[in-house]
């Protein structure tokens, strides 16, 4: 279990060093773009009269360059082709770099793919002392038992999200409580082990040192979910371009994530594919005359789809709007069914609020609310990062959802399993920890 | 499988692009190249072309003559000389001090050395000198005027009211006004003196000068030997008293060699042997005539 953590404990001080240092790049690796962020975090900002910073303090950094290219050698949110993905990354640190005027060599990543899956663990110990102390918050954290989540898998969340003390519940930090018995709740995603290093490989081909990894869900659903939405009980859906990220959030922690293999890409095959035009026309159609659900007028809309075959006839090809809503429609049909089968499973109909709030590139076609309202339940809404400082304008759109993310966990990370300290008697031997706790116990 | 080989029209930058971009956006390394190479560089070829002696021994030889060049112009030179406020006999004596080789360039003249050398002359009391327009050293003297007449050792010499030497002075018969003073420390005690000479009045036809005794005192000495010892403090007031006694009694003018007024309640005269003589004599026989009564 120390062997596992011990990659991410390094990832941790890397992230320290890089605060340190003052600037950090965000790179979120989707399928179909690779976003690039440069953050500055200059100390603490004046807060204001009220006592609140701006933002709710989550703003102690500012966006100072911010670069997009189009993603290649990845898909459904995993690097296929490593060298492909590797320029890919270089062209957007690099320009990101270029706009903020400074190297950057922390990066902190994100990806959607990988099959996340989710466990909620559960642990429960005695308290040493009367009062709980940390080494007790560490060993009711390692007493959670382990499920067996497979071989050629590695954690890439393990959040703590409910301690409880005695028969109390609904603690979120135990520390200094009277009590005898202290039990926690915690929540563990795992992804593929191979996706993982396959991205610190590119990242490492780029001399940049990977400052930590999330899950691309978990980070949209950090930005795009409002706060009383992420204390209530909500679920963030990122609607990528080769995968939908699931994200369920409840009292600020993220209780289950999930992630559906079919994304924007899909939409824009199906397009190409139903009405015989190139990837790049049938994204382009789809972009502009995009939608979900058909009225009348649509009928009488013609689209050119255009075409440099020099067949006249095929390249003066129209289709009605209806035609691409009706190729449009089943396949995105098909992604929020995958998706409320993901939230039934998470059995996200108890949750007291229920909202469901749409981001990610794939949420801009019109009418997609009404659409999603029909499969997913009533409270939808389309969402859109929150604003941070410095974000240019081209890059406040919900296809930066997870970018967003990725910059306020980088600033403000939750509390993760490591990030606690080790219990005494997982300590290697010598130690003097070990020493001082013998002491403690036979005087 | 794609191939191996890059596309030509990928955006993405080469490894060695993107690693020469990341150097550049290093600060350290950026001011290194903004500050430290170009001075590096200027500095290495200085110090190449400096070690060569002949380029050294231009450079001097240029800076030489630029100097010359500069110093040699019509507009800096100094052609003339003014002496104001100082008689001739000054003035030369003031030209033949500075010496100067004119026309000389006004950036060789020190001229708070040249000043100086002015003010240390003893008939100089005060001297400005300064540059004026068309090349004129214009030197501005206020003389020192004597006061008085010291008799040293074995010459005579002209002092002003602080008891600064002016200058030697000739025969006495030159100065009628001036009077003289003599003894040790009288030097030092000029205003005194001057103080004296002032109250001296009805006394003056017959004064020959003044003498420091001791330097603590001084004698008021009159022609045919007469003296008026004074007191070393209140010696106006005693003078002034001298002066009265005489008016009155007429005292200078008996067989009178001085008057003693260094005790103030005492006054006391002394006379000549002869009339100390005829004195005795005439109180002798008074008495031998008060004897036979």
């Amino acid at each position: 279990m120390i062997e596992l953590y011990e990659s991410q404990r390094a990832m941790r001080n890397m992230r320290r060093a890089a605060m340190q240092r003052g600037v950090v790049a965000i790179l979120d690796v989707g399928s179909s773009k690779i976003a690039c962020l440069v953050l500055r975090f200059d100390g603490s900002e004046p807060i204001s009269d009220d006592g609140i910073g701006s933002l709710a303090g989550q703003s102690g950094f500012r966006v100072i360059g911010a670069a997009t290219t189009r993603s290649r050698g990845v898909r459904f949110g995993e690097i296929r082709t490593m060298a492909e993905t590797e320029r890919a990354i270089r062209t957007a640190v690099q320009a990101a770099q270029k706009m903020a005027g400074i190297r950057v060599d922390h990066v902190i990543a994100c990806f959607s793919g990988a099959e996340p899956r989710s466990y909620g663990l559960a642990g429960e110990v005695d308290v040493a002392a009367s009062t709980v102390d940390e080494q007790d918050v560490a060993r009711v954290l390692s007493a959670c038992d382990m499920p067996d989540f497979g071989h050629g898998r590695e954690v890439l969340h393990a959040q703590p999200v409910n301690f409880a003390l005695d028969h109390r519940s609904g603690l979120s930090d135990p520390r200094g409580q009277i009590g005898n018995r202290l039990s926690c709740d915690m929540h563990m995603l795992t992804v593929e082990a191979q996706t993982i290093q396959n991205l610190a490989h590119c990242v490492k081909r780029c001399d940049l040192e990977l400052a930590g990894v999330a899950s691309s869900a978990y980070a949209s659903g950090i930005s795009a979910l409002v706060e009383d939405e992420q204390e209530l009980g909500s679920a963030c859906i990122d609607m990528g371009g080769g995968a939908t990220g699931v994200s369920i959030f409840i009292k600020k922690h993220m209780i289950y994530a999930d992630s559906v293999r079919m994304g924007g890409d899909h939409v824009t095959s199906d397009i190409s594919m139903g009405l015989q035009v190139p990837m790049a026309t049938a994204e382009r159609i789809k972009t502009f005359y995009g939608g979900v659900v058909a009225t009348g007028m649509d009928d009488r809309e013609m689209i050119e789809t255009g075409g440099e075959t020099g067949d006249w006839e095929h390249d003066r090809r129209t289709v009605s709007r209806t035609e691409l809503i009706g190729i449009m429609r089943p396949r995105v049909e098909e992604i929020l069914e995958e998706v409320r089968s993901r939230l039934d499973a998470a059995d996200f109909d108890h949750l007291p609020a229920r909202q469901i709030v749409l981001t990610g590139g794939a949420s801009q076609i019109p009418g997609l609310d009404g659409l999603a309202a029909k499969i997913l339940g009533q409270q939808v809404r389309l969402g859109r990062p929150l604003r941070v400082h410095g974000l240019p304008q081209a890059a406040t759109g919900p296809g930066f959802a997870s970018a967003v993310g990725l910059c306020l966990f980088a600033a403000h990370p939750q509390d993760e399993w490591w990030d606690f300290e080790l219990p005494a008697d997982r300590y290697p031997a010598r130690s003097l920890r070990r020493a001082v706790k013998w002491f403690r116990e036979n005087w | 499988m794609r191939s191996l080989r890059r596309d030509r029209f990928d955006p993405a930058p080469t490894v060695w692009r993107y690693r020469l971009e990341r150097l550049m956006l290093t600060p350290l390394f950026r001011v290194t190249l903004r500050v430290g190479l170009p001075f590096a560089l200027v500095f290495s070829a200085a110090s190449l072309w400096v070690s060569v002696p002949e380029n050294r021994a231009a450079v001097s030889l240029m800076v030489a003559d630029l100097r010359a060049q500069i110093e040699s112009r019509p507009e800096l030179q100094v052609k003339l000389m003014a002496i104001d406020g100082a008689t001739d006999a000054v003035a030369e004596e003031i030209r033949a001090t500075l010496s100067l080789d004119l026309p000389v360039s006004s950036l060789e003249m020190d001229m708070a050395r040249l000043h100086a050398m002015v003010e240390a002359m003893d008939p100089v009391q005060k001297a400005e000198l300064r540059i004026r327009q068309g090349g004129v050293l214009q030197v501005d003297i206020v003389e020192r005027v004597p006061a008085i007449l010291w008799r040293s050792e074995d010459k005579l010499e002209l002092l002003d009211v602080g008891g600064a030497r002016v200058g030697p002075a000739g025969p006495r018969h030159l100065y009628p006004d001036l009077p003289v003073i003599a003894g040790e420390g009288a030097k030092a005690h000029v205003a005194e003196a001057l103080d004296l000479y002032a109250t001296i009045g009805p006394l003056k036809p017959r004064l020959r000068g003044f003498e420091r005794m001791g330097d603590r005192r001084w004698d008021v000495v009159l022609d045919r030997g007469q003296r008026i010892l004074l007191p070393d403090s209140g010696a106006q007031r005693a003078l002034e008293r001298a002066i009265a006694m005489d008016q009155a009694e007429r005292v200078l003018a008996q067989e009178v060699v001085a008057i003693d007024l260094r005790l103030g309640r005492r006054p006391t005269l002394r006379l000549t042997p002869p009339a100390a003589l005829t004195l005795w004599q005439v109180k002798q026989e008074q008495a031998e005539k008060g004897a036979q009564e």
